[in-house]
């Protein structure tokens, strides 16, 4: 049981005719042609080697979705060739389907029919079904009365009850509450310890990121980045700057301590120097302590005149989450009316309360709140540099809350709320 | 072609289940639930009955009875209601479930083997009325009426084969969708169904004798009322047509089904 798959070579056009008695005729092959041919995806090439995750990214109309329906089976290739092995579950739109005025029950046992399961299988995961969605009576009640968070548990529990050996997945999981994202997030990562491979097409980074481990950039009906998530997600969000304004440039290379550096912008103005110091001895810092005072200094060089200058950093762990991400917009200090050449100092004070391990600075000069009206310069992860612990008990995780217990024993007031957070 | 089957095959028990739902869903939605699909044809015979062997004194050679007008009608509307509606619902079958085609990979053979399924019920719910309908006025029929699923099974293999032809070119041109309930009006006054084909004067005799439906709605009326057998040989063409026009309809619905999704 393994899934795996592999697209050669594919495209897809969509045919314009003159007349649809021309395409009715070339159904008997008779040689037509058709008028026009609209190619969406052209070229196409990568394998999902089994058990492997990978996620697909592009921006509108690069042909996300007309991939997604290839793979699935859903519409058929123009040219090239698809192949797939093991079972393959694709959740493309949940709750597809679904009756309203049949019961949570009655559709769970449509949809999995509609997947191709028989009865027998169905009715043995059905208890499994009913506890994951977990919306106790309501399943035996008209689906009319659901709400759309109570549909897409049904539909989520429904489309992961059997283990897939591909499951394919399109933004399904930006939707519900939290505590059921979480829980979707689990079984997928579930899945994937199970050695089923995943195909994540999403608009969410993190979640590529988070899930993946390799990522896929289309653009215009071609891949032009297949890699390491993070190396491919940087070049996105530098690829969508550089839409918004022209006379930008994307380079990008890997460091010796496998961080990318990502450079894009028009370079109106520029990133001198960036120096992470402490705040007392103001010495250069490689190695920061949990607790330690830091300060990050900036120098910029302004090449053309330009109205306003922001200064944004983002911190980020090595799994690419953003740690924490703030710009001089934001605080009320955009500088205005620059002169060519001028030199700007930016000083950002802060308290490491990081927790332990790798983390990376990216800063970008940019004259509003996002990089996407104007870019100047943005530079993914220019400064990289670790945390450890030395001074405080032993903690895990990206954060340093600096929380203390406090242990009494036999309590003569109980807990004040009762209801919450109590163990069963 | 042989994949098609097995495909369809694995999904019996969608196939089952979404008959069974549809039904379902007629008795959730309103109070009379299936009730209402028997009484619609019941009140066309009702109206029929009414206004032409009342008002135009209509005599039905052959047959005795006093209902007599009454109980000919029912048996040429059962045949021809599962002809119309079989289309009909044929007609629009991919354009209804284009959203569920575009989102879900599953084998497309299963939506016209679920319409089929579902007309059938629908006929064998009206087929027990016209029963009660036979029983109240008296009327048993004759020991010919054991023909009757063969005559089903060959009007529901007709309309299917012509229907998923129409439906698969209504995807792509859907003027067909407009053209086809005209032409279905005009089909029913062409059967002899409110009229017998006797009344007709003898040249225009021989030209409604081309009417495909003709042999199967008086096959109809032969087992339900005059204790006759079907009209064997003039039923043997429609065969060959049926299983001519299934074989194109299913060639065209093979070559089509990857645009279809395309063009929905």
């Amino acid at each position: 049981m393994s899934g795996e798959m592999r697209v050669d070579r594919v495209g897809k056009a969509y045919r314009v005719w003159n007349s649809e008695w021309m395409r009715a005729a070339s159904w008997f092959g008779l040689p037509v042609q058709p008028s026009e041919e609209h190619w969406v995806l052209r070229d196409v090439s990568f394998t999902i080697a089994p058990g492997e995750a990978v996620g697909v990214i592009g921006q509108n109309g690069a042909g996300k979705s007309t991939l997604l329906k290839l793979i699935t089976g859903t519409s058929q290739p123009s040219e090239g060739r698809i192949t797939r092995t093991g079972r393959v579950a694709a959740i493309l739109e949940l709750g597809m389907g679904f009756n309203p005025d049949l019961s949570g029950r009655q559709n769970a046992f449509h949809s999995a029919g509609l997947m191709g399961y028989s009865q027998e299988q169905i009715e043995q995961a059905m208890p499994a079904i009913e506890a994951f969605a977990e919306i106790g009576e309501y399943f035996d009640e008209a689906v009319r009365t659901y709400s759309s968070g109570m549909q897409v548990r049904v539909a989520f529990a429904v489309a992961t009850a059997f283990t897939p050996d591909l499951l394919i997945v399109d933004e399904a999981l930006s939707v519900g509450d939290s505590y059921f994202q979480h829980k979707s997030f689990d079984r997928m990562r579930r899945f994937r310890e199970e050695g089923t491979s995943i195909m994540l097409v999403s608009h969410s980074m993190s979640d590529v990121k988070a899930l993946c481990d390799r990522a896929i950039l289309l653009e215009r009906g071609r891949v032009i980045r297949d890699g390491l998530p993070d190396e491919v997600v940087d070049y996105y969000n530098a690829l969508v700057a550089k839409k918004e304004n022209e006379s930008l440039s994307v380079d990008q290379r890997r460091t010796k301590q496998g961080w990318v550096v990502t450079r894009s912008g028009s370079g109106e103005a520029k990133v001198v120097s960036l120096r992470l110091v402490d705040a007392g001895t103001g010495r250069e810092v490689a190695v920061a302590k949990v607790g330690q005072a830091l300060r990050l200094e900036l120098d910029a060089s302004v090449e053309h005149a330009i109205a306003h200058l922001v200064l944004g950093f983002m911190i980020r762990d090595k799994q690419g989450h953003v740690v924490w991400g703030s710009n001089t917009w934001h605080t009320g200090q955009v500088e205005s009316d620059l002169a060519r050449s001028e030199r700007v100092r930016y000083t950002l004070h802060f308290t490491c309360r990081l927790g332990p391990g790798s983390y990376s600075v990216s800063p970008a000069l940019v004259s509003s709140e996002t990089h996407l009206v104007d870019n100047f310069e943005w530079i993914d992860n220019l400064l990289v540099f670790d945390v450890m612990n030395a001074d405080e008990p032993m903690f895990i995780g990206s954060n340093w809350l600096d929380a203390r217990f406090a242990i009494e024993r036999n309590p003569s007031v109980p807990a004040s709320s009762p209801n919450r957070g109590e163990v069963p | 072609m042989k994949d098609m089957f097995l495909a369809a095959w694995a999904y019996r028990y969608f196939i089952f289940s979404s008959i069974k739902n549809e039904l379902r869903l007629r008795f959730i939605r309103s109070k009379l639930g299936a009730l209402w699909m028997v009484i619609h044809p019941l009140m066309q015979v009702l109206i029929f009955a009414t206004i032409l062997s009342e008002v135009l004194s209509a005599k039905l050679p052959g047959v005795e009875s006093k209902h007599a007008y009454a109980l000919y009608l029912m048996a040429g509307i059962l045949c021809w209601t599962l002809f119309a509606e079989t289309i009909s619902k044929c007609l629009t079958l991919f354009i209804e479930s284009g959203n569920l085609m575009k989102k879900m990979a599953f084998p497309r053979i299963c939506l016209p083997l679920i319409a089929a399924g579902t007309m059938i019920v629908n006929n064998a719910l009206l087929l027990l009325a016209i029963f009660g309908v036979f029983a109240v006025m008296g009327h048993f029929p004759p020991m010919q009426v054991l023909w009757l699923p063969v005559l089903i099974l060959l009007t529901i293999s007709f309309a299917m084969a012509i229907g998923l032809l129409l439906g698969v070119l209504n995807v792509f041109m859907r003027d067909i969708g407009q053209v086809v309930p005209v032409i279905l009006q005009a089909m029913f006054w062409l059967t002899p169904i409110v009229y017998s084909i006797g009344i007709l004067p003898e040249r225009l005799q021989r030209l409604f004798q081309f009417n495909p439906l003709y042999p199967l709605v008086a096959s109809y009326q032969n087992v339900l009322l005059f204790g006759r057998p079907p009209m064997w040989s003039e039923l043997l063409t429609l065969v060959i047509a049926s299983v001519a026009i299934a074989a194109v309809a299913l060639v065209v619905f093979r070559r089509a089904s990857p645009e279809m999704v395309d063009a929905l």
